[in-house]
């Protein structure tokens, strides 16, 4: 898109506050670090980055999975996903703090884990170089679906050749088998193991649903926001905000339904190695966090989702959106921190510092990229042919 | 029955009663804007027929929203409600065991089996309930009699205005459909 674009300059505007916003929160959270020293930067840190790479972790999910599957819901975000996904390697610049000082965070990093039966025999997994060496590979291949994926939509623009869709399908398709498993494990090392005697096998699923769902949020918001203005003006129907809210929608019940599976079989089974995780999160306050989530992350969005009127209406869906991102965050928050405080819930002022600073950041990095290709793939042939390939859910 | 009757009806009058006039168009936009045409002509009762759903076509022949939703609703928070109840019921009223040191009333196990009842009830509601409100099945429909028709689930695009409307007149409302420029004008029989 050209300077001189509406959607440009806005998006621009956009860009320039986000990195501000990122900009102060980053020396707010850097004078945190001094006052409050390393360990609890660290820890509010650690939900910050894990959200706002999920995001980005989210917007290749989706793109993965629109290009597999198709849909015309998929054609007016997915540059937007593309750019998401783009952002990839600059997040794991962000994981660098974290690796040079893991036994800060993890107990499994510190010697005396040596002394622990449990942690001792899983150290042939989890011990500093492997994590190391596994997180570099995650983000490569990350970064090599997301700009693989991104190079191919960017050749069909200039040459409209038919074939890169298929191309891109057939990449994908085993690309969302390799992405599932390689995001799984990143969320075991980077968030599982700060509890390391606890395992559950749904914890990857669960959490990369999650995040799927607030890229969705993100993105749905955006699109909203920007079909006030072309190009987006001339492409975005009704049509498409229901595919969309209801994308939403599936991807939030099938984050309550993995979240509610791990509590019941964990319930069921009431196992002394298994507990000590709900424990933690429902325990001295948590309990109020939790059924925070049952209420506003389940119970309001799925009455609210049900609804055609609001799935058919920006300004209302774009509340919904928004209250997705803030509980959200909230459930990051719940399943990371209380792993450091144990049964008492205690938020740090930091804890609300971090996610300005990384998500400004993050943002104006993601609006960087978003304006350096067109805002719609304008060559695609889904693209076009409006009214006639509604896809009718 | 309907068939026989007006079959009947002709032989006795040489008549042949009219369900309404049928315009076959080539185009889902050619549909579309005559659908709008119609409704802002005042026609209410026509149905258009396509082999493809279109995006705002409902709307332009005059969708209604139905109770079917509302009764759902309602037929979901019964059926959850229910099966909240009879695991309560059976647990801590009926057969009150302690299983492995938990209370009576262990929610947490209740709840899939809420869900379920929740997700059966209001399914065999939604088919019940759409089947009562829209007279399905109907083994008969005079639409039928048009022997173009067959073509509306391939390649054709069809707007009927019934006759039951009360601005229908057959002339009048013929020229009308002319006017918008369709393949083709019929009648259809009754």
């Amino acid at each position: 898109m050209t300077a001189a674009d509406p959607v440009n300059v806005r998006l621009r505007q956009w860009q320039r506050r986000a990195l501000l916003v990122g900009a102060a929160g980053s020396l707010i959270a850097l004078a945190g670090l001094l006052l409050e020293g390393w360990t609890q930067f660290l820890r509010s840190y650690l939900y910050a980055y894990m959200f706002w790479t999920g995001m980005a972790l989210g917007c290749l999910g989706i793109l993965l999975l629109h290009h597999t599957v198709g849909g015309k819901w998929g054609m007016v975000i997915r540059r937007m996903c593309e750019a998401g996904a783009r952002t990839l390697p600059y997040m794991a610049a962000g994981i660098v703090p974290v690796l040079l000082s893991l036994p800060v965070l993890y107990i499994w990093a510190r010697p005396e884990a040596a002394n622990d039966p449990i942690i001792h025999g899983k150290a042939a997994y989890l011990n500093i170089p492997g994590v190391v060496a596994r997180s570099v590979f995650y983000f490569l291949v990350w970064t090599f679906y997301a700009y693989r994926l991104s190079k191919w939509s960017t050749d069909q623009d200039a040459s409209g050749d038919a074939a890169l869709i298929d191309k891109m399908r057939a990449w994908s398709a085993p690309g969302l088998v390799i992405f599932t498993f390689v995001t799984t494990f990143a969320f075991i090392d980077w968030i599982m193991s700060l509890e390391p005697h606890w395992y559950s096998t749904v914890y990857g699923a669960m959490f990369l649903i999650g995040q799927v769902l607030e890229s969705f949020a993100f993105m749905i918001a955006l699109v909203i926001v920007l079909s006030a203005v072309p190009p987006l003006r001339e492409y975005m129907t009704k049509q498409h905000l229901h595919d969309l809210g209801n994308m939403m929608f599936a991807f939030m019940v099938l984050w309550a339904y993995l979240s509610f599976s791990q509590f019941i079989i964990i319930w069921s089974g009431n196992l002394p190695e298994e507990i000590p995780w709900y424990l933690n999160r429902l325990r001295g306050g948590w309990g109020w966090v939790a059924l925070s989530l049952v209420v506003f992350h389940f119970a309001a969005p799925f009455v609210l989702l049900l609804m055609r009127g609001i799935k058919r209406h920006g300004e209302r869906l774009l509340k919904v959106c928004l209250m997705m991102l803030v509980i959200r965050i909230v459930d990051v928050y719940w399943i990371v921190e209380p792993a450091f405080y144990g049964q008492k819930i205690q938020i740090h002022w930091l804890d609300f510092v971090t996610p300005a600073a990384i998500g400004g950041l993050w943002i104006a990095a993601f609006l960087w990229q978003l304006r350096s290709r067109p805002l719609v793939p304008l060559r695609d042939p889904r693209l076009e042919g409006a009214p006639r390939e509604t896809v009718a859910f | 029955m309907r068939l026989r009757r007006a079959m009947l009806e002709t032989k006795a009058t040489g008549q042949v009663e009219i369900y309404g006039l049928m315009a076959e168009f080539d185009t889902p936009e050619s549909l579309l804007a005559a659908a709008e045409r119609a409704r802002q002509a005042g026609y209410r009762e026509m149905d258009a027929y396509t082999p493809l759903p279109i995006e705002g076509l409902a709307e332009a022949i005059g969708f209604r929203r139905t109770l079917i939703e509302k009764i759902v609703f309602t037929a979901g928070l019964l059926g959850a409600t229910g099966g909240f109840m009879l695991c309560w019921w059976m647990t801590v009223v009926a057969y009150p065991h302690i299983v492995a040191g938990r209370p009576l009333n262990s929610w947490p196990a209740y709840i899939p089996i809420t869900f379920e009842s929740m997700v059966l009830v209001s399914c065999i509601v939604a088919v019940i309930g759409m089947l009562m409100l829209n007279g399905l099945p109907q083994p008969y429909h005079p639409v039928f009699n048009v022997k173009e028709f067959e073509r509306a689930s391939r390649d054709r695009f069809f707007l009927c205005i019934e006759a039951r409307d009360p601005r229908f007149h057959t002339e009048a409302t013929r020229e009308f459909l002319e006017s918008l420029k369709p393949l083709e004008v019929m009648e259809v029989e009754s």
